[in-house]
């Protein structure tokens, strides 16, 4: 289920802890999961549904998951036991060298 | 945000004072709730701060970020009449002050004001529930920038702004829980607020020196095992002064970044000699950009320092290279890109870049904003900064750019430091004259220091006046007062005094 997401929105995942907030946004519809499952409005109340095999891994607070080719990142603001993927393609932790402190 | 997440990653990390008794990152985000609903049901649009740096500062920083309220670090060390426009601004705001600054605040007719007690003791109780993230879209920050050339304007930084730069160049929780970063630079600069969002996300702990004084600095550095420190050039040289003169050993000290000014070379080259061993970086931001936009590495200042090629070298009076997030881009008059080695414009773009004045945006259609500051990139992408547009000199037809005759000033033994600025002149418009602090015991003479300059450059970057006194005239944030040395000389007072 492809959602229209917008930078700043927040959302939840339907079958663990995990929240992320949309950091840029694809200006087509994805389908944004985590643990396999579509993610959710962060108001909405979580399903009884587990993760899907396979797409396990966990995500980290306060790393970013991004898709360079959709134009896609994501910032985790709480942890959770599943993975975030569009599809079936899990995201990567986005790698940026950590820069020296500047103020 | 930012704070929930700092919460949520390591609740028990001392984040503000002194290791031993100081606030944790759940205790910060519990007062900063209780600030919140404190703020709402007085009905402010606006939280002004009016006063020192201590542990209130992020309290009420965090607190209004929460409740979706500007935050407005005001500058106590307007004058009145100044002052007086700036509140005229914050109108239907709530201001917390130092206890001997409401008198003041008063009796220029400010409303609203309550002390930092009286606010502790409005969020002492506990309160419940939690605050949905605000809106990225909504005002975090208003800042009044410096103006060293016109009246303050206040320019806005909108949460998305400050979460972009605070993401995308701090690595969460990324640091060891011994780190510790002390901040000296007042609240009312953007850098006092960056630092403070910097570091929490950092997991950096907080140590404020509420006023600059050398000796204090190095003191408190001392006592509380400071890691790190941002300075402004003004403080570096008489930090250094005071750990010689006070024979302090800073062992736990690893980290310096400066900003805000024109860092004078000398005093990069004796802290690389001095203190090796330390992280040097320089840091170039503006408010509008929510803070830093360009850095030179410690890496790329030992790299320099140590080579023996001119142009490697000449990278320590860089500002290094923009941050990958961003983009830089050096342009003439005509908005037309540079190549390396042209001077222009420093135009720049990217998420945390605001560009927004209260009522006036004044970002491109396509994003960019103007910084007025000249400038020119090298070969290798190195940004280097040659002053404010605004303080172009115009002689005749002639553009002269005030630093690089202050460079060739200050190359001179004698000089210690030196101002070059435009005072007004019936036949060119604009007269070049210069205004120098001399060494102790430096001797030059205003027509040594003419020749001088004649030599190194041309006649017409020849100044007209050279003016001497004991001290330059700088904002508390290490900018120089150009304005001032301006309207001094302007009087007819720029005949050359005695040293």
């Amino acid at each position: 289920m492809a959602i229209q997401l917008k930078a700043g929105a927040r959302l939840r995942s339907a079958v663990d802890a995990c929240e992320v907030v949309v950091v840029k946004a694809p200006a087509e519809p994805v389908d944004l999961r985590c643990g396999g499952h579509p993610f959710l409005p962060v108001d909405a109340e979580p399903g009884s549904e587990s993760i899907v095999a396979g797409f396990e891994g966990g995500t980290q607070l306060g790393k970013r998951y991004s898709n360079d080719d959709l134009g896609l990142e994501l910032l985790c603001t709480k942890a959770g036991e599943g993975a975030i993927s569009v599809g079936e393609t899990i995201l990567a932790v986005k790698g940026a060298k950590p820069l020296p402190a500047s103020d | 945000m930012l704070l929930e997440m700092a919460a949520e990653g390591d609740p028990d990390r001392v984040v503000l004072g002194s290791h031993d008794g100081g606030i944790t990152a759940a205790d910060l985000l519990e007062r900063s709730r209780r600030a919140a609903i404190y703020f709402e049901k007085s009905g402010a649009e606006v939280v002004g701060y009016f006063g020192l740096n201590e542990d209130t500062l992020p309290v009420a920083l965090f607190g209004a970020a929460l409740a979706g309220i500007p935050f407005a670090p005001l500058n106590y060390r307007a004058p009145d009449e100044q002052l007086r426009g700036i509140l005229g601004r914050v109108a239907g705001g709530l201001l917390i002050a130092d206890d001997q600054e409401v008198a003041r605040l008063g009796a220029i007719g400010a409303t609203n004001v309550v002390t930092k007690d009286q606010f502790a003791a409005a969020i002492a109780e506990p309160v419940t529930g939690e605050h949905p993230f605000v809106d990225p879209e909504e005002i975090a920050v208003l800042l009044f920038t410096s103006g060293t050339t016109s009246e303050p304007k206040a320019a806005i930084l909108r949460h998305r702004h400050l979460v972009s730069y605070i993401i995308s160049s701090v690595e969460f929780l990324g640091c060891e829980p011994t780190e510790a970063q002390l901040i000296c630079v007042p609240s009312y600069h953007i850098a006092g607020i960056a630092a403070v969002l910097s570091s929490l996300y950092a997991g950096r702990r907080i140590m404020y020196l509420p006023a600059f004084e050398a000796t204090a600095w190095v003191q408190l550095a001392a006592a509380e095992h400071i890691t790190h420190a941002m300075v402004v050039p003004t403080m570096l040289g008489r930090i250094l002064g005071a750990i010689e003169e006070t024979g302090t050993d800073l062992p736990s000290l690893r980290h310096l970044s400066y900003g805000g000014g024109r860092m004078p070379l000398e005093l990069v080259e004796r802290t690389l000699t001095d203190m090796p061993h330390i992280d040097l970086v320089n840091a170039y931001g503006l408010t509008e950009t929510s803070s830093t936009i360009a850095m030179l590495t410690p890496d790329e200042h030992r790299e320099a320092f140590a080579s023996a090629d001119p142009a490697i070298r000449a990278r320590l009076g860089s500002v290094g290279r923009p941050l990958p997030s961003l983009e830089v881009e050096v342009r003439d008059i005509d908005e037309a890109t540079l190549p390396p080695g042209e001077k222009g414009e420093i135009w720049v773009r990217g998420e945390q870049v605001a560009g927004e004045y209260v009522g006036n945006n004044v970002l491109t259609d396509d994003g960019w904003f103007r910084t007025r500051d000249a400038g020119w990139f090298d070969v290798h992408g190195f940004l280097y900064v040659d002053g404010r547009l605004d303080d172009v000199i115009v002689r005749g037809a002639e553009n002269i750019s005030p630093g690089e005759i202050e460079e060739v000033l200050m190359a001179h033994t004698a000089v210690a430091e030196a101002a070059v600025i435009g005072i007004p002149d019936a036949e060119w418009g604009e007269a070049v004259a210069a205004v120098v602090v001399l060494h102790p015991g430096g001797d030059a003479s205003e027509a040594d220091l003419q020749v001088w300059v004649k030599e190194r450059l041309r006649s017409t970057k020849m100044p007209g006046v050279v003016a001497f006194r004991d001290e330059l005239p700088y904002s508390p944030t290490g900018k120089l007062l150009r304005r001032v040395l301006r309207d001094e000389l302007s009087d007819g007072s720029g005949s050359s005094a005695s040293a």
